[in-house]
């Protein structure tokens, strides 16, 4: 056992090094993107270009470790996603919003599809593309409207329950992706995205009815206890689901959409440290498989979608703002402030990992976020001059 | 939701995943609103008047500096047990006009059995300009007084029922 040990703990104290390292590279990371004001997603993506195959300094023996990390990280985003929204709000977000939000379907995602089949992708792999495309990063816009103080601002509720509408949305878009990635014939494929989107049906049923006893049980838990028990349904339920093809990331989102009240804002408190940790560890992974060489051949065609989906979101965003009655500054800002796109349209460029335009998708989906993320919170800032002048002229 | 005494009309507008927003138009022309976050802080807001839909200024206040702030103008029991009850999820609040000639004026709270009956509590009686908080069971109802409680809006619609019938 002995010298088991010993090789064990000399390969574990250089995995330790070399987490570390990276671990200290994102905190950095993370207080430079806070200065620009921008999200830290892109500049995790250009670290994991970096240490991953073909950068400046690969990593060795903790690239394992890495993945798996990587994979909590998904499940955690999603469950504070799901923990962000009462069930109350999904259904008022809901009534209001599902007109912008067919709109922001059709506009964002509807261009990107056709893109990809230009390239001459697999249609499943369109499909992603489009989903890239399509939705906005609710991180960077909440925290956008932060700190631009725009939390009061008339256009804001349309934004936010376009958010909701997104994010409802990409229940049902996940789950029929995953399956349209493993299917094979149509017939095989008509099944699974049918079993998908069965079990998801369940799931939400269960998490909405049922969800006020799970809250009740676990209200009592110390943060302790909470945060294993949050953290251990997450992986439980994440991992059943993906036992019948519907998306991990969506058993998560489902079980954050489960829990309510109290223990709702408790679990996102305690869960928030971890989920930052993971998800970072996510970004990183996610571009340890992209090539830097790809990245550079990408760079057309995700300039295109750039200025694309900028101009489909200042739609989306005009009609979200028009239909709570904000007047034309309002709707140019609620636009501009949904450009960013970010963790979403990572999370369903990793499920396209394995398919044969895997490693282009994983590029074009790394580019793009870069963009649109540098892009949105300075589009943002600006609509606010734009409109200030809109106003003066009338 | 019902209104108590004289106030400006107030427009409530729900923020998915960030909280409540209620606005109002001052005396003066002044459109205002104060957001609730859910984790308590709370931010003032006074509307450009160039651009009705933006802000400009935002005061931001942590849960203590609004406490301070509201006892500074005056703010009323009632009103802060609202917003508070407000940010629990499937507890609401609700006004209840005992109307004259109801039967239940004479009555006590306890002779109603209103909590066992409808789970509903009443937590103050506003009456004329007085409001009598935490009423016991031994509180009479009289004509004109405006009940408040708070429970499921289920529970409230049944008490509403039982107190105008």
């Amino acid at each position: 056992m002995i010298p088991l040990v010993a090789a064990a703990s000399g390969e574990a104290a250089l995995a330790f090094v070399e987490i570390g390292a990276v671990a200290l590279l994102l905190s950095v990371l993370a207080r430079v993107a806070g200065r620009l004001g921008i999200t830290a997603i892109p500049l995790y993506l250009l670290a994991g270009l970096a240490v991953g195959e073909g950068g400046v300094a690969p990593l060795d023996v903790s690239a394992d470790f890495i993945g798996l990390a990587g994979e909590i990280g998904v499940l955690l985003l999603l469950l504070t996603l799901g923990l962000e929204y009462s069930a109350d709000e999904l259904r008022h977000g809901l009534r209001s919003g599902a007109v912008p939000g067919v709109v922001d379907a059709a506009v964002n995602f509807t261009p990107a599809f056709l893109v990809g089949l230009v390239l001459g992708w697999e249609p499943a792999a369109a499909v992603l593309l489009g989903g890239v495309c399509w939705v906005s990063s609710s991180g960077v816009v909440s925290k956008v409207l932060t700190d631009l103080d725009r939390l009061g601002n008339r256009e804001t509720p349309g934004v936010l329950n376009l958010l909701v509408i997104e994010d409802l949305a990409m229940a049902i878009y996940l789950p029929v992706v995953g399956a349209l990635v493993v299917g094979r014939g149509a017939g095989d494929t008509a099944v699974t995205v049918a079993i998908a989107l069965a079990a998801v049906s369940l799931i939400l049923v269960i998490a909405l009815r049922w969800g006020d006893h799970l809250s009740r049980l676990l209200s009592p838990a110390t943060d302790e206890a909470l945060l294993l028990a949050v953290f251990g349904l997450t992986l439980l339920v994440g991992g059943l689901a993906q036992k019948v093809q519907v998306s991990a990331a969506i058993g998560a989102f489902l079980v954050g959409l489960a829990l309510s009240g109290s223990v709702q804002a408790r679990a996102a408190a305690v869960v928030g440290p971890l989920r930052d940790l993971f998800a970072a560890t996510f970004f990183l992974f996610f571009s340890f498989s992209v090539d830097p060489a790809d990245l550079v051949q990408v760079l057309v065609p995700a300039a295109g979608l750039t200025l694309v989906g900028v101009l489909g979101k200042l739609v989306s965003g005009w009609v979200a703002a028009r239909s709570v009655g904000a007047g034309r500054p309002g709707r140019l800002r609620a636009g501009s402030v949904l450009i960013a796109r970010g963790e979403f349209s990572i999370v369903i460029a990793a499920l396209g990992a394995a398919s044969a335009d895997g490693a282009e998708l994983g590029a074009l989906a790394a580019a793009y976020v870069l963009m649109t993320a540098v892009v949105g919170p300075l589009a943002a800032k600006n609509a606010d001059r734009l409109a200030a002048r809109l106003v003066r002229t009338g | 939701m019902g209104q108590c005494g004289a106030m400006t009309e107030v427009t409530e507008t729900q923020l998915p995943g960030v909280g409540v927003r209620h606005e109002f138009t001052t005396a003066g022309g002044d459109r205002t609103s104060v957001l609730s976050h859910r984790t308590g802080r709370r931010e003032l807001a006074i509307y450009s008047r160039s651009d009705p839909d933006a802000c400009s200024t935002v005061l931001h206040l942590a849960a203590e500096d609004a406490r301070t702030l509201s006892e500074l103008l005056g703010g009323n029991p009632v009103g802060e047990a609202a917003s508070a009850v407000q940010r629990l999820e499937g507890v609401a609040i609700d006004w209840i006009r005992i109307r004259p000639g109801n039967d239940r004026a004479g009555t006590t709270i306890g002779d109603g059995r209103f909590r066992t009956r409808t789970g509903a509590s009443v937590v103050a009686l506003v009456r004329g300009d007085q409001t009598v908080p935490a009423p016991g069971p031994e509180v009479a109802l009289a004509a004109e007084d405006i009940v408040v409680a708070v429970g499921t809006p289920d529970g409230l619609r049944q008490l509403r029922r039982l107190l105008e019938a």
